[in-house]
């Protein structure tokens, strides 16, 4: 899967593909750092994305700022500016979803599918706080639509195979367009095998099968007024999972929206979108593939939210004001059942997410202003007020075993400011920026109870008192144009207070068998976060480029432990030949050894590792169809190696050879 | 004899008629609501009911709710004082268990209460009696007869040698339903002055190191000794439950000179104390 080659289409111009990091790439008209991945059916025939049905996790790793922790081989984790889902808004076309899982084997990311998506927004720190109060950064999934034209009816459908792991794909999907109507529909099915590793070593528990589908209409009432709803099923099963104890033998997503859409005729006031959404999600771990586990136990999870937002955009001389106004309602539950060892003796039985109710409501307001051609500023805040419940007295009872007092209700006022300043010369970007955001603890910072770690091997306890999270942000970036080449640098750091982290709490006996103790969620009196990156893109000849990306990051606990899952120094390279019917993309891509790594968070030293992809693609036009074969080979020299962020050392995939067939008939 | 039963029977009728609209004034009917009949003891003037709220005893710790029904007026004793002595017999000698005094029970009319902690039964639960000797309005009397005590699911009660040559009996009293979180643990400990006597232990310590063996064996955290309580002459500690299933709560029973007098620490070696009681919810 590292296929590291994908397309991460860089709007606007060239897309700088380097591996996941928390660096960014930029997009020309903007040298902030923020990034757009191109992922729906319109960027088909662009050459430059290495597979068309690639996932979703695989099109985010190819962005530049995206580094995807791995568990196995479905439903990687984000991270952005060094940072994973607690300190991130992952949000789908910004509705809210949360995971059902309270081992994190189901970021939001692993409910949708390519086929459901148009685009991903990247937006980094505070920058990202559109649809919520967040630290790391906002990720919003946008799903795809359709314009009102009369192009009537059009269809695809997608093949994929790839040798590691036997891994097919089939899609299909059928497109509706009139005046002042439009319908999409599109499903997808996947299914892996084992994979190997470099040297055909097999590992065990990383198969996985998913289907997805999806719906998305809009009706047009009046020139300025729209209708869209959209609903996505998505049903992952026989999911393994190599880096953890357990596997998963379901997990559903059901996400529903309606939304109205209002585009007046008016010179400043330019749009209000308002949309009501709801999603469920069903989440079942499983050990009954497991042959030899200490204790067969069930873990369910279920996550359920509510939610609105209303989204206008008003522009007045220089500002372009954005305002969202938006508010959910979360409940998340998890239980745990043991079977006991011993014959006859009773199930165990906890709460480990003891139905905990999140309601939000907040608003954001954002201006550009553009005050020449050469400067222009943005001032951004959002204020939020978050509360959460305790809905079940056993939550209450089971917290207070560990602290006197836990109460049912727990409210926060949440601020995120920040500004942007940019200045656009001739052959100089260069964008600078500062920010300051808070956020509440996660649901299992707060509350959970006896979440088994298996990266640190510790069980852990929430705390519901913590103290917000609080950031202090500041970001650069400089890109110098020369006649065949550019050159960008790109920095974040951050230094959070009170930052949130496992705090061993001695004398404690674990529950898990062999686990090595219990932390308790404490916050750290600080931490520094830094994440730089070099990009370079030149031509070699007119339909030869070459591409580079150096980057680094750093993060350290006031306690002078290493952050964990943090890359070490990074690198990619490639060539790149584009002509209109053929292209080729030649990558190297590795990390130096993990010099920096918290082996008190349970974090072992990475070797520095190296691979080559090479990735190939055709286009062919016969009459009204089109087809667009993308084939290429993964780990070209079947390297046996795993990075940074390979949960518990799993191997990745050794050599991988790949094909993806898509038709578009119009 | 026939005829003086039937005129007792009518009589019987008739004074319960007569004294209904009585009851509901002055005799709130729902004394023992949420209790139920164990059993009744009769002689010729009175009969004794005995409540629990399984309707049943059984081995380790018994509240007991009781009326004294007097057998001519009909009517509930409100004033009374009673003894009780619960005895075993066995095939060559018999003995008593610990119990507590019986006393009126709090804001209610007609309804007297106590504990007995039975540390045995035989297996078709018999081999207990219950006399109890009581006073009303001055005039004493005695009834016994035998009752049955069955064998509780768990072990909630331990008899044991110490190692001071005494003979101890170590009850679970409470709490009657565990809860995921923190429970006060109350636990009864008595010493075998001789076969019908069973004092108080005060001033002892009991360590608690709670475990569950189904799931290897592991224990809870922010468990406390138990310290005797002057209030309720019971020993009381925290005891955390972190989820529901079968317990195993491991004690150390230490003499006020901090002495072990029976039980040893859960090890990976020894993985139960020999002093321990058992709990399932």
């Amino acid at each position: 899967m590292k296929i590291k080659l994908i397309a991460a289409f860089i709007f606007g111009v060239i897309p700088i593909i380097t591996a996941q990091n928390t660096e960014q790439n930029i997009a020309k008209d903007t040298t902030n750092l923020n990034e757009v991945v191109i992922i729906g059916r319109k960027s088909l025939s662009n050459f430059r994305q290495p597979k068309a049905l690639a996932s979703l996790d695989e099109f985010l790793e190819s962005s530049n700022k995206i580094v995807m922790i791995k568990r196995g081989n479905y439903a990687w984790e984000p991270s952005l500016n060094s940072m994973v889902s607690e300190r991130l808004n992952v949000t789908i076309d910004g509705m809210q979803i949360f995971g059902a899982c309270t081992d994190k084997m189901d970021p939001i990311t692993s409910y949708v599918d390519v086929s459901n998506l148009e685009k991903v927004s990247i937006n980094s720190g505070q920058q990202g706080t559109e649809f919520g109060n967040v630290i790391g950064g906002g990720i919003n999934l946008e799903l795809h639509k359709e314009a009102f034209s009369d192009k009537g009816f059009k269809m695809g459908i997608d093949n994929g195979f790839e040798t590691n792991g036997n891994y097919k794909i089939f899609g299909v999907d059928a497109t509706y367009a009139a005046s002042n109507f439009y319908l999409i529909a599109d499903g997808i099915f996947r299914k892996s095998e084992n994979y190997e590793s470099g040297n055909s070593q097999e590992v065990l528990y990383s198969q996985f099968q998913k289907i997805n589908a999806s719906v998305v209409t809009g009706y047009k009432i009046s020139e300025s007024h729209q209708i869209d709803a959209n609903l996505i099923i998505d049903r992952a099963t026989d999911v393994g999972y190599p880096a953890l104890p357990m596997d998963v033998s379901l997990a559903e997503a059901f996400i529903t929206s309606l939304s109205h859409t209002y585009t007046p005729e008016n010179l400043y006031f330019k749009s209000l979108e308002s949309k009501l959404y709801f999603n469920t999600i069903t989440h079942i771990m499983d050990d009954t593939q497991r042959p030899d586990v200490p204790i067969r136990m069930d873990m369910p999870g279920w996550s359920d939210t509510f939610g609105f937002y209303s989204k206008a955009h008003y522009n007045i001389q220089k500002h372009h004001i954005t305002a969202n106004l938006n508010g959910f309602y979360n409940r998340s539950l998890a239980e745990m059942t043991m079977y006991s060892t011993i014959p006859n003796q009773p199930d165990m039985f906890m709460y480990t997410w003891p139905d905990i109710r999140t309601l939000y409501s907040g608003i954001f307001i954002n201006d550009d202003i553009e005050i020449n051609d050469l400067h222009s500023i943005s001032f951004g805040t959002r204020v939020g007020f978050h509360q959460n419940e305790i809905a079940r007295q056993e939550g209450i009872e089971s917290l207070k075993i560990f602290r006197s007092n836990v109460e049912q209700f727990n409210n926060r006022l949440l601020l995120s400011i920040n500004s942007n300043y940019k200045l656009s010369l001739k052959n100089y970007e260069v964008n600078a920026g500062v920010g300051y955001g808070e956020r509440a603890p996660s649901v299992s910072e707060g509350y959970g109870f006896f979440l088994f770690n298996s990266f640190d091997n510790y069980d852990y306890i929430g705390n519901p008192n913590l103290a917000n999270e609080k950031a202090y942000e500041a970001s650069f970036s400089i890109k110098r144009h020369f006649k065949k080449a550019s050159l960008s640098l790109e920095s974040s750091a951050f230094y959070i207070e009170d930052y949130i982290i496992g705090v061993i709490a001695e004398n404690t006996p674990s529950m898990t068998i062999g686990a090595k103790g219990v932390r308790l969620y404490e916050s750290l009196p600080n931490a520094k976060i830094f994440n730089v990156a070099l990009n370079s893109n030149f031509d070699i000849l007119p339909k030869l480029k070459g591409q580079t990306v150096l980057g680094y990051s750093y993060g350290n606990g006031s306690d002078n432990n290493s952050l964990t899952l943090i890359r070490p120094f990074f690198y990619r390279a490639e060539i790149i030949y584009r002509s209109h019917q053929f292209g080729a993309t030649f990558q190297l891509e590795g990390n130096g050894n993990q010099t920096r790594y918290s082996s008190f968070y349970g974090e072992d030293q990475t070797p520095a590792y190296a691979i080559l992809n090479l990735n190939l693609s055709n286009q062919l036009v016969i009459d009204n169809v089109k087809a667009i074969f993308k084939y290429g080979v993964q780990n070209l020299l079947d390297r046996e190696y795993n990075t940074f962020a390979d949960w518990n050392n799993i191997p990745r995939p050794g050599r991988n050879f790949y094909i993806n067939a898509s038709f578009v008939i119009n | 004899m026939k005829s003086l039963y039937l005129l007792l029977f009518a009589l019987l009728i008739i004074v319960s008629s007569c004294s209904t609209s009585d009851d509901s004034d002055n005799q709130p009917i729902n004394e023992i609501q949420d209790l139920l009949r164990v059993q009744e003891l009769e002689n010729e003037s009175h009969i004794i009911e005995l409540y629990t709220s399984s309707g049943k005893f059984y081995t380790g710790y018994n509240h007991i709710s009781l009326r004294i029904k007097n057998k001519i007026s009909n009517q509930f004793e409100t004033g009374a004082s009673l003894t009780w002595m619960p005895v075993m017999q066995m095939p060559t000698m018999q003995h008593s268990c610990p119990k507590s005094g019986i006393v009126k029970e709090l804001g209610k009319d007609t309804v007297f209460e106590g504990f007995i902690i039975f540390q045995m039964t035989n297996t078709d639960a018999s081999g207990w009696s219950l006399k109890f000797d009581y006073q009303v309005n001055g005039e004493q009397f005695t009834v016994t007869e035998n009752i049955e005590v069955f064998q509780h699911a768990q072990k909630n009660v331990t008899a044991f040698m110490g190692s001071d040559n005494t003979r101890y009996v170590l009850a679970n009293i409470g709490p009657a339903q565990p809860i995921i979180g923190n429970n006060d643990l109350t636990l009864g400990l008595y010493k075998m002055e001789n076969m019908m006597t069973f004092p108080v232990v005060i001033n002892y310590t009991i360590t608690l190191d709670p475990r569950m063996p189904g799931m290897g064996n592991h224990s809870s955290p922010n468990n406390t000794d138990l310290t005797y309580s002057a209030v309720d002459n019971f020993y009381h500690g925290n005891l955390t439950l972190t989820m529901t299933g079968y317990w195993v709560l491991n004690f150390q029973l230490l003499n006020g000179s901090n002495e072990v007098l029976k039980g040893e620490p859960v090890t990976d070696e020894n993985i139960q104390s020999s002093l321990f009681l058992e709990l399932e919810f």
